[in-house]
């Protein structure tokens, strides 16, 4: 095309040359005709006429010099530049810069000469680039490695969660801890509670870690130095845990922190240490308020028995008395001493929080459920209370969704003031007389909040908190509230609290970036395969027909988290299937009769994999299969895996349609995966995890990037119209 | 005529104490063994002084205190409170709910004497 191109043009500038020449020619005939006179003129006429062919000849032939000039010009000077074009784009494609030996004229072989230099340059400062990102990393794998060690060297359990409560760390103390948690100890040791990527509300009650997160936001924005706050929670083991949470702060350029990115969990089990306290309380509790009722029954009597004119009928029903009341604290002491039985709430542990903040918190709640106006009143903010804000805020709004529901009370007023050394606060409405007995029966209820409910009431409550609580009327203003008295923190707690930290820098070993926050909004099946969570998993089973009797004696699955196979977090199960194994399947999956006795049935394994597989896709070599085990067992564990499902078979087909075998050694040999212990449900789950994080890429590149995207792909396959 | 007072308390091994020493001082003494039958003495006899115990079954001491209080032809009804419980939240608790007076167990009964004759003393 450009060589036609330049063509043209050397054509047309030579057909102009041609042009002006010829015009010469006629200009200079014409003005020397004009100078001679007419016979003159004819005879040079008569002369020229004969030899026109030869001044035309000779015009061709200047004609053709000039042309061959013009094009030896045009090849020198304008296909020059456009080789060292070529030659330049070849230059900034490649990776590597090579001598362009480039023929052209002396001013483009120089800047042929600059270029190359550029280029060179280009390469060098890559190079600088690529060292600097290496060492860069180094750095950050050396802090990471430190704070590893670190972490691993803590006594205490340790769990980094982003903000949507994803765990982006742990220590192998807080592994420990989440094995007595879990309740299938032995099935998933506790790798289903505790994962990186994995959701700490499968542990915690979601509201009580945002309870606890909105309580450091308020001691941050007050300018408290160390903002951290703590709970005690029961978990669904039965495990008593106290948790103390600390923020995680985003850094600016300055250095100052600012908002909250995540959070550390510092979680210890303090189980036992209330087991103990408990029945201290309990044998303190006997031994003083047990035994004041005897102490005056006995000091009455003794006393009466010292007036002079006691008749003896009377005196010997004294002496009754007092025989009788020493015999049962005898006998009390005894039994306090031998066995501790149920009695006193163990003393809950409290946390010192500013009055205002509790106020503000349950204002917010109360607003939040009841849709009630909530004003606070006097707010004392010297008032420093010593409370369990949580179960508090929760009593309060107990209350006061109680009064909205069954008495129609349109807002509520908030009040807070010490009293001695306790702080009363009020829940205060005007409205309807209602009766003493309605209102306080409600605080031996369970609190219920529509859906949500705890076993706990708002006398438990109260109890937490060594304190009381009851219902007053002021008749004059058409008022009535409920008053708690609270307990009220030391000046050297509230010191404590209110302490300014001076140095605000972090520690070195926060100097990572893992705490990119996810977009949990988006529609599972809209988010990106890249960076969503997968459980690959396979089953064993005793045969091929689920619906025919066959079924499960072994799973076994691995976790993806962000592209990323994470071996050490696996689960594995022998399931006793209740049935015999027939022989001939045997030499497939190796499982004999023996190895499933006494191993738990699949009732008490599948929710262990249910709790390990939550929040996850879950992703088996011939999905249906496997699917189809676990739906048949719906009926007997009320566990719906509902969670979407992808199949390595039929995207493996997906991305090589033209392949004859798609089973899962044929896929493995092709991506060059070594297989170790095929044929046992972890093994086969490995090498399953494995083809999926190397379709994964493949897939991409053939825009299927979305969950959605695979699933439909998938569906279209051949293989997707087999059933089972 | 002497002045009546009842006696609340589901515990007769004070009772009969409580009886007695009251008698020997001269008023006339009503006994309840419940919450419920405390209530129901204080509307029938309307003593003018109520030995309430907290702890007792039916209907606690607060309880009876409250619907006392809450009835206006039982304003006058002197109210001491007497408990096991050493807390000082049951203290506060009795008061605003409308006692007079409350005693902690073990008491010397010389100042229960006291208090009660100082309590309707006062009311004279």
């Amino acid at each position: 095309m450009s060589r036609l191109k330049i063509d043209r043009r050397l054509m047309l500038a030579i057909a102009v040359i041609g042009l002006a020449t010829v015009l010469w020619l006629l200009l200079t005939m014409g003005l020397i005709a004009s100078t001679l006179e007419p016979e003159q003129r004819a005879l040079l006429a008569d002369q020229l006429a004969p030899r026109f062919v030869l001044i035309g000849l000779t015009w061709v032939f200047g004609l053709v010099a000039i042309g061959a000039t013009l094009h030896w010009l045009f090849r020198r000077y304008a296909s020059a530049p456009g080789r060292l074009l070529e030659q330049t784009k070849v230059l900034l494609a490649a990776p590597q810069a090579a001598p362009m030996n480039h023929h052209g004229t002396t001013e483009t072989q120089a800047l042929a000469e600059v270029i190359f230099q550029l280029a060179t340059q280009r390469d060098s400062l890559r190079q600088d680039v690529v060292t600097q990102i290496a060492q860069a990393s180094m750095s950050v794998q050396q802090e990471k490695n430190r704070l590893a060690a670190l972490m691993s060297e803590l006594t205490q359990s340790v769990v980094v969660c982003n903000l949507d409560g994803r765990i982006i760390l742990y220590n192998s103390r807080a592994r420990l801890q989440f094995k007595t948690l879990s309740v299938a100890p032995t099935l998933a040791g506790g790798a289903e509670l505790v994962g990186i990527g994995r959701s700490i509300y499968a542990v915690f009650d979601r509201q009580l870690v945002a309870h606890a997160l909105e309580s450091i936001q308020q001691r941050i924005s007050r300018g408290a130095g160390s903002p951290s706050a703590q709970f005690v929670t029961t978990t669904q083991a039965g495990q008593l845990l106290k948790v103390q949470m600390a923020p995680v702060r985003n850094v600016d350029a300055s250095g100052g922190a600012t908002e909250i990115s995540g959070f550390v969990l510092m979680l210890d089990n303090v189980t036992r240490a209330f087991e103990e306290e408990h029945l201290r309380d309990q044998l303190l509790h006997g031994l003083t308020e047990g035994s004041r009722s005897s102490l005056a029954n006995i000091q009455a009597a003794v006393e009466m028995l010292a007036y002079p004119d006691l008749d003896a009928p009377m005196r010997e029903r004294f002496l009754a008395v007092v025989r009788e009341e020493v015999n049962s604290m005898g006998t009390r002491i005894n039994t306090m001493t031998q066995q501790a039985t149920q009695g006193l709430k163990a003393r809950w542990p409290l946390e010192e929080m500013l009055g205002a903040d509790v106020l503000l918190a349950t204002q917010r709640r109360i607003e939040a459920r009841s849709q009630r106006p909530v004003t606070l009143e006097n707010l004392d903010a010297s008032v420093w209370l010593k409370v369990d804000s949580f179960s508090l805020t929760q009593a309060l709004d107990y209350l006061a969704l109680r009064l909205a529901e069954e008495f129609d009370v349109k807002f509520f007023r908030l009040r807070l003031q010490s009293h001695g050394n306790r702080a009363q606060l009020d829940l205060i409405w005007t409205g309807q007389a209602m009766s003493t007995e309605t209102v306080m029966s409600w605080e031996m209820d369970s609190m219920r909040f529509g859906n949500e409910s705890t076993p706990l009431t708002v006398r438990d409550v109260v109890e937490r908190h060594g304190g009381e609580m009851w219902f007053e009327r002021e008749r004059v203003r058409h008022e009535a509230f409920f008053r708690f008295l609270l307990p009220m923190a030391s000046m050297q707690e509230q010191l404590e609290a209110t302490q300014i930290l001076q140095n605000d820098s972090r520690p070195e070993y926060y100097d990572f970036d893992l705490f990119q926050v996810t977009d949990q909004s988006r529609e599972l099946d809209d988010r990106l395969l890249s960076e969503l969570s997968f459980t690959v998993f396979d089953t064993e089973t005793t045969g091929l027909n689920p619906s025919e009797g066959d079924e499960i004696i072994q799973i076994g699955a691995a976790r993806i988290v962000n592209s990323k196979l994470l071996r050490q977090e696996s689960f594995e199960q022998l399931v006793n299937p209740g049935r015999l194994i027939p022989a001939a399947t045997i030499p497939i999956h190796g499982i004999t009769q023996d190895m499933v006795k006494g191993k738990p049935p699949i009732t008490e394994v599948l929710p262990a994999f249910y709790a390990f597989a939550q929040d996850t896709v879950l992703v088996a070599h011939n999905a249906a299969f496997d699917m189809k085990f676990l739906q048949l067992q719906e009926r007997h564990t009320g566990l719906v895996f509902n969670h979407p499902v992808l199949d390595t078979l039929l995207l493996s087909a997906v991305v090589h349609p033209n392949q004859e075998s798609h089973r899962l050694e044929a896929i493995a040999e092709r991506f060059n995966i070594t297989v170790l212990g095929r044929h046992t449900a972890l093994g086969d789950a490995m090498v399953t995890a494995e083809v999926w994080l190397r379709l994964l890429p493949l897939l991409q590149a053939m825009g299927i990037t979305t969950l959605r995207q695979a699933r439909e792909a998938a569906q279209k396959t051949y293989y997707a119209r087999l059933k089972y | 005529m002497s002045p009546k007072i009842l006696v609340a308390d589901d515990e007769p091994n004070i009772v009969i104490s409580l009886e007695y020493l009251l008698k020997r001082e001269g008023y006339t003494v009503v006994i309840a063994r419940d919450g419920q039958e405390a209530l129901e003495a204080i509307t029938r006899e309307l003593p003018d002084l109520v030995l309430l115990d907290v702890m007792m079954p039916k209907k606690t001491g607060f309880e009876v205190c409250q619907e006392v209080r809450a009835n206006d032809a039982l304003q006058d009804i002197k109210i001491l409170m007497l408990t096991a419980k050493g807390r000082d939240t049951d203290v506060a608790k009795g008061t605003a709910l409308g006692a007079d007076g409350y005693m902690t167990k073990p008491f010397a009964t010389r100042e229960l004497v006291q208090k009660v004759a100082e309590m309707l003393g006062k009311a004279a």
